[in-house]
């Protein structure tokens, strides 16, 4: 296939494959990182993953905005998640100086 | 006019030109945010990752969501994280004591799940007849459609109301949650 070709066929797979690449980018931030913060890094990279599956479908569906009405949900959804989180990992903090999750076991059975 | 015939015209390889583009920044941020020995660094590769994401938005034609994107990912969620990472930060990454990140497992597990979900994808039929960014319509303006989606009882004017109660929750809730204990622990 010519460049030119390549350009000119931007169709729905082409974005569920970034999606795709997203979301594995953010699994594996959520395996690596063994900071807090950085699995909530992880976790928000999935959702614009997960989000961007959601507008593509839309754009090339026959149903307009609902994949929009569903990516701002998720975005109201992931925006809570980060201010609970962050609460959470200062707590943590707090108590223990520490906010490694492989060290933070006290509620290990 | 002999000028404008020896420029090329650009109008049906832009949208592909813009998608590589955008893409590109998208994936090489989102694999640096994943891999950044550090945590700062991450954060900052959230942020291009993010950027891309949102003109990926611009460019399948929801407007409205785009600027959002910006809005409340970049300048709330990652502002947020930003905090969380300096007020977390001052002791063990700051000596030096950091263990550090678990790559070569994860990246693995990422690149197998990456090599399932794209045989998946390439093996799909989605029914969209193969259809192009430059087959479709143009898109209209999402703003004002949405705006009365959202405050429409037929529509989601429900789902609405319930995220704002929601949302109120996560605050109380985080509020709560860091709250100074006045009477010890």
């Amino acid at each position: 296939m010519t460049t030119l070709a390549l350009l000119q066929s931007i169709g729905l797979v082409h974005f569920l494959v970034v999606g795709a690449v997203l979301f594995c980018a953010g699994i594996t931030t959520v395996l690596a990182r063994r900071n807090a913060v950085g699995i909530l890094i992880g976790l928000e990279l999935i959702l614009n993953a997960a989000n961007l599956n959601l507008v593509a479908f839309e754009r090339f569906g026959p149903a307009p905005l609902r994949g929009t009405v569903f990516a701002i949900f998720v975005l109201a959804v992931a925006a809570a998640e980060a201010a609970i989180a962050l609460a959470i990992v200062l707590n943590v903090f707090d108590s223990r100086d520490e906010i490694d999750v492989d060290e933070t076991t006290a509620l290990k059975g | 006019m002999a000028l404008a015939s020896m420029i090329p015209d650009l109008t049906p390889v832009l949208p592909g030109l813009i998608f590589y583009g955008l893409s590109g920044l998208a994936i090489v941020a989102a694999v640096a945010a994943a891999t950044a020995p550090k945590i700062v660094h991450a954060a900052f590769g959230l942020m291009a990752a993010f950027f891309g994401v949102a003109g990926l938005y611009a460019l399948l034609g929801s407007d409205f969501l785009a600027l959002t994107q910006v809005v409340v990912y970049v300048g709330g969620i990652l502002v947020l994280l930003v905090f969380g990472v300096l007020l977390t930060g001052r002791t063990k990454a700051a000596l030096g004591l950091e263990r550090p990140i678990r790559t070569m497992p994860a990246a693995f597990a990422g690149g197998a799940l990456l090599f399932g979900l794209l045989a998946t994808i390439l093996a799909s039929d989605f029914g969209d007849g193969g259809r192009t960014l430059a087959d479709l319509p143009e898109p209209p303006s999402t703003t004002a459609a949405l705006g009365r989606a959202l405050l429409d009882p037929n529509q989601y004017l429900l789902p609405f109301e319930l995220v704002s109660v929601f949302l109120l929750a996560a605050l109380v809730g985080a509020a709560f949650l860091v709250r100074r204990r006045r009477d010890g622990p």
